[in-house]
């Protein structure tokens, strides 16, 4: 049954920055050209490693003194969401700013500003009066959100999702809950990330041997490949704009999609470890609520990160809920960003987004050979494949604790 | 230090925490704030600065007295002067 107009939530703008571009149509280019982002990288402790760095230009929006102040979280999401708004063509000077609200997905936050705090008093025999008054609003976790309501004057309702690496999806899963709620009138939506600017995660991920390594960095984040060796921090954020479709249709705005379903659950299971059996649950319920079957999605956009069980686990869940869907193709976007843990869901779904208009699936890239446990029909592997009407796009992102979440996407046709 | 050492210190600490501020016009006897956009949080950032750079450490009561460029560097002489 379809919803009432006030009901369907609607993508109107998108925002973002990516290792590889800094727009949705680079960002696209990228995909379609096998562009990586993953570059050589070097961090304090941990040293020498790779990771996914963005280039965007945080001084457009923001003064030298609003970055001195901020996060990079908070200008990577101040960045996207000015980007998404004038993709949207909306002038928030003009919008009812107590009516727009602003959630984002975090994996985490606060570490990369406490490892520069306890840095900086270490030069001073660790004395704590050496410690900043600016980490308290650095590293409340509200902060990336709360920097884009201080940028644009919205006095709405903000706040950051925490759900690993399930978050971007989460981040706009409560977009679109608050719209229907009528909590707001415009959502800006999605997931940040600074997380490369952390030692800690690049020694965690190596802790746990799930660390990328590779001597050529643009090869280095290998999902579904034989000689992946584990994950590429990267750095990111994408920001959408979400209406109810009739605040849309009513200004005329450009509609990339429509949300049509989503689902969120736990694995209650293992700290680190990913659960098929809970994986396929969630993309049967966001199906379900989508009110789709699975041979109605045209792109899965996986969440496979390139660690050798996680992958597996993926496929095993793909494999079963995708049973004998001949037309539904499989792709990955981590191989050439890396893993942009807050923002990776978000991204990922940006990415494939433009393939309603242009009909091509983007490849998961650096597959020189298919590890046999990460077979899957229409894997779409190092070439992108044109499919022609593309109407369905199912996007996964799950996180460590045993988190998970689905978001379907269709195209809309008017 | 000398006095115009200690003043060029508090420029520098001013251009490092407020970068687009105009400097070069600061009127040493009228209150930074009410020709900078300073607010608490930079005022912070001044005392933590001075702590840092050269140790000069501030007790809360005497915030007050660092409200222009003159009554500033009027108050670090004595800490300073020796450096």
């Amino acid at each position: 049954m379809e919803l009432p107009e006030e009901q369907r939530i609607v993508i109107t703008g998108i925002g973002l920055t990516a290792p590889n571009g800094n727009s949705l149509t680079d960002f696209r280019s990228a995909l379609l050209t096998g562009k990586s982002g993953v570059q050589d990288y070097e961090i304090r402790y941990f040293g020498k490693t790779l990771a996914g760095i963005c280039h965007f230009d945080a001084l457009k929006y923001q003064s030298r003194k609003d970055l001195r102040r901020g996060t990079r979280a908070g200008s990577v999401a101040v960045y996207c969401t000015n980007e998404a708004l004038m993709d949207a063509g909306i002038d928030i000077k003009c919008a009812d700013r107590s009516q727009v609200g602003v959630f984002l997905g975090i994996t985490e936050h606060g570490n990369v500003e406490t490892e520069n705090e306890i840095y900086q008093i270490s030069q001073f025999g660790y004395d704590c009066k050496y410690w900043s008054h600016h980490h308290n609003p650095r590293t409340v976790a509200n902060n990336p959100a709360g920097e884009v309501t201080l940028n644009l004057g919205i006095t709405g309702p903000h706040y950051t999702i925490g759900a690993a690496c399930a978050a971007g999806n989460a981040g706009l899963i409560q977009g679109v809950q608050m719209l229907r709620l009528r909590e707001c009138d415009l959502a800006l939506a999605g997931g940040v990330s600074e997380s490369i600017h952390t030692f800690g995660i690049f020694a965690a991920f190596a802790a746990e041997t799930a660390l990328a390594s590779h001597r050529h960095p643009a090869q280095a984040s290998r999902p579904f490949d034989k000689q992946r060796n584990g994950i590429v921090v990267s750095e990111g954020g994408a920001v959408y704009v979400l209406e109810r479709l009739s605040d849309a249709t009513l200004r005329g705005a450009k509609i990339y999609g429509e949300i049509i379903g989503y689902a969120m659950n736990s694995d209650a299971s293992d700290y680190i470890l990913p659960n098929t059996e809970r994986q396929i649950e969630c993309m049967m319920k966001a199906l379900d609520k989508a009110g789709l079957a699975p041979n109605e999605v045209d792109i899965v956009s996986t969440h496979a990160t390139a660690t050798v069980q996680g992958d597996i686990q993926e496929i095993k869940a793909l494999r079963q809920v995708f049973a004998g869907c001949k037309t539904t193709y499989i792709n990955n976007t981590k191989s050439y960003i890396g893993h942009a843990m807050g923002a990776a869901g978000v991204l990922e779904l940006a990415g494939n987004l433009p393939s309603f208009e242009d009909g091509v699936c983007h490849p998961t890239i650096n597959v020189d050979e298919l590890d046999p446990e990460c077979e899957i029909n229409n894997l779409v592997v190092n070439k992108p494949q044109p499919l022609g009407d593309i109407r369905v796009i199912l996007n996964n992102s799950f996180g460590m604790v045993g988190i998970n979440s689905v978001l379907i996407v269709k195209k809309y046709v008017h | 230090m000398t006095n115009e050492e200690i003043r060029q210190a508090v420029i520098d600490i001013l251009s490092d925490i407020s970068p687009e501020e105009d400097l070069e016009n600061l009127d040493d006897n009228t209150p930074f704030r009410d020709q900078l956009s300073l607010d608490s949080m930079d005022v912070m950032d001044i005392i933590l600065e001075l702590r840092k750079r050269y140790r000069v450490n501030i007790p809360e009561e005497d915030y007050g007295k660092l409200d222009t460029m003159t009554n500033t560097v009027a108050y670090l002489e004595p800490s300073l002067k020796e450096m």
